[in-house]
């Protein structure tokens, strides 16, 4: 990469700028939400696109594997596509628009966020863990913070209150014990 | 117009552009959580030391706006709820997952998809996380046999509401729920102020006036109330392909669009004797015999594996029938003859129960067509849905053509009036 003076606008280096309202970014995503229940009938997701990505993958290496595991056997059993179900182009979809809106605000960086206090290896190291532990618990729970929290939590489904409660409950009690990682 | 549009339910390779729908769904999904700083691990995990409240207010401004929303459609009866997806209720495995997923959150940083935006703009511990993700999945996949019974059956109560927990108006639900979000985006800034010493004095009036907004339009859906289940079977509509034989050629193959009475009318879904029969004994099919007859009836004589309930209580049963698997189940109701099958249909159809059927003729007709040989007395003056059998005792489903024999009735000719009409299965798991 050419080193572009600060000044200069260029793909990676734009002006950062702030993020909006927390108020607002929700009624935003609040009524995203509301558009994907009433043309489709589905609310927003991602963890199932991780499960079913992984099912693919296990289906391409030794497909008889997934003969012999019942959770993959649903979504790739057979002549069935783990990969043809609406939460895929959610999914990626999810991943331009994070790239897109990073690029509007600015905010193209490879960089590391963390604590102080915690290398950089640490913080990767943890953040792998930290995304086994949350995925393993998601696909528990059949859905994350976006599939249950925010698309249960709007159709008043009970379980996913639930779930919404657990999950900054066990966030909340063991936050002390880790507060070295963040402040 | 329906809503949900029908197409959308499923994306399907016939029309590729519902895959983009979903994609542009993601797209402003993943736009909007990036722009309010979801990216940003440090700032997610600030919320749980009460500097930083921005993912309960972001959080529970989108629940409380979509939630409005939504029952305000559902309310004037534009959005229809029964196809709306509600996350089945499984506590154990609900609470254990919620539990878990915390501790991924406090240690890791992220949610899943606030880690794709994360990653999507250059964060590294973003990327990390992603990457753990697909292997915690993974890990679930191949755990999940160990405990598949708990983890399927603990604690399932299936598609349950709020509002029927605590048996109250959905609306008011809706106006609790909204009220409870103000609350907590008061106590927010009052934590953020205090912990996390924010000046406060900048903060937008346009606040105040959002509120305001928010708690109209929850007063509203109290107001508008959910729509008569008239109403919801007045706006049902079935679609079915009619082919008409040509002189020359292949049948002319048109798409037809019936209302709810015409299809009682077309008599398109009172079933046969011998369909309900071999139904039964197809493994694909997840059959539901609903006999709607009074409970003495029922006792004097019914088909085996048919579960009574009276026209009365049918109501109560409508929730657990719509948690059954979507994609493929059939509800066959029966009376003695179609009168009261008729109306627990109207009454399964308006609460958007899928694949509905009517047993043709009624329990009279069943054993006219199984029952032949076993000698019953008809009755000289039968009433209207009335059995026209005399039993010489009460004894259920013991009579032989309560379950014909299957051997027995290997070739019969029926014409097949079951179709399911709604693939929609969500058992491999979307976000849920």
């Amino acid at each position: 990469m050419t080193t572009a003076p600060a000044t200069k606008k260029s793909f990676f280096n734009r002006p950062t700028k702030p993020y909006v309202d927390p108020y607002l970014g929700g009624a935003i995503l609040g009524v995203i939400l509301f558009l994907a229940f009433f043309f489709t009938g589905n609310g927003l997701g991602s963890s199932g696109a991780t499960t079913r990505i992984d099912a693919a993958i296990v289906d391409t290496i030794a497909p008889q594997h997934v003969d012999k595991t019942p959770y993959l056997l649903k979504m790739a059993g057979g002549d069935k596509n783990p990969l043809d179900d609406w939460i895929l182009p959610v999914f990626f979809g999810a991943l331009l628009g994070g790239f897109a809106s990073g690029f509007f605000g600015g905010r193209l960086k490879f960089e590391t966020r963390k604590g102080r206090k915690i290398s950089n290896r640490t913080r990767w190291l943890l953040a792998f863990v930290g995304g086994a532990i949350f995925l393993y618990g998601a696909r528990m729970a059949r859905g994350c913070t976006s599939g249950q929290a925010l698309s249960g939590g709007a159709t008043l489904a009970a379980g996913s209150w639930l779930v919404m409660f657990s999950i900054f409950a066990s966030a909340y009690a063991l936050a002390y014990f880790v507060r070295k990682l963040w402040l | 117009m329906n809503f949900p549009l029908d197409l959308l339910l499923v994306p399907s390779a016939a029309h590729p552009w519902t895959y983009l729908i979903f994609g542009l769904i993601g797209f402003a999904f993943g736009f909007t959580l990036e722009m309010s700083g979801f990216g940003d691990s440090r700032k997610l995990a600030a919320q749980f030391y009460f500097t930083d409240m921005t993912v309960l207010k972001v959080m529970f401004t989108a629940i409380a706006i979509a939630m409005v929303l939504l029952f305000a459609t559902v309310g004037l009866g534009v959005l229809n709820f029964g196809q709306v997806w509600v996350n089945p209720t499984y506590i154990s495995s609900g609470i254990a997952g919620g539990l878990i997923m915390g501790v991924g959150f406090i240690i890791g940083g992220f949610c899943p998809t606030t880690s794709l935006a994360s990653a999507s703009t250059g964060k590294i511990d973003g990327m990390f996380f992603m990457l753990g993700g697909f292997f915690g999945a993974f890990l679930f996949g191949e755990t999940e046999q160990f405990f598949t019974n708990w983890y399927n059956n603990s604690g399932y109560y299936g598609r349950i509401t709020l509002d029927q927990v605590f048996g109250v108006p959905t609306g008011w639900v809706v106006l609790g729920i909204v009220l409870m979000a103000l609350f907590m985006f008061w106590g927010a800034e009052q934590l953020e102020r205090i912990i996390g010493k924010k000046d406060q004095s900048k903060e937008p009036k346009l606040h105040v006036a959002g509120a305001g907004v928010l708690l109209v339009l929850a007063l509203a859906v109290v107001f508008i109330g959910s729509p008569s289940l008239d109403a919801k079977y007045n706006k049902k509509t079935f679609n079915r392909t009619e082919s008409i034989p040509q002189l020359q050629g292949d049948p002319l193959v048109t798409k037809v669009t019936y209302t709810a009475d015409q299809m009682l009318q077309k008599r398109l879904v009172q079933v046969s004797p011998a369909e309900l029969f071999k139904t039964r004994y197809n493994q694909s099919v997840n059959l539901i015999m609903l006999d709607v007859r009074p409970e003495s009836d029922y006792n004097l004589y019914h088909i085996n594996g048919a579960i009574n309930v009276p026209l009365e209580k049918l109501e109560s049963v409508v929730p657990s029938l719509l948690s059954e698997p979507p994609a493929n189940s059939v509800f066959v109701v029966m009376s003695n003859d179609e009168t009261g099958a008729a109306q627990a249909w109207k009454k399964l159809v308006a609460s958007a129960v899928p694949n509905v059927y009517i047993l043709e003729g009624g329990i009279n007709h069943w054993i006219a067509f199984f029952g032949k040989d076993e000698g019953f007395q008809m009755i000289a003056t039968p009433g209207k849905d009335q059995l026209v059998y005399m039993f010489p005792a009460a004894l259920g489903n013991k009579y032989a053509s309560c379950d014909p024999n299957p051997q027995k009735y290997e070739e019969l000719d029926f014409e097949t009036k079951i179709k399911l009409d709604l693939k929609r299965d969500k058992s491999g798991g979307g976000c849920g």
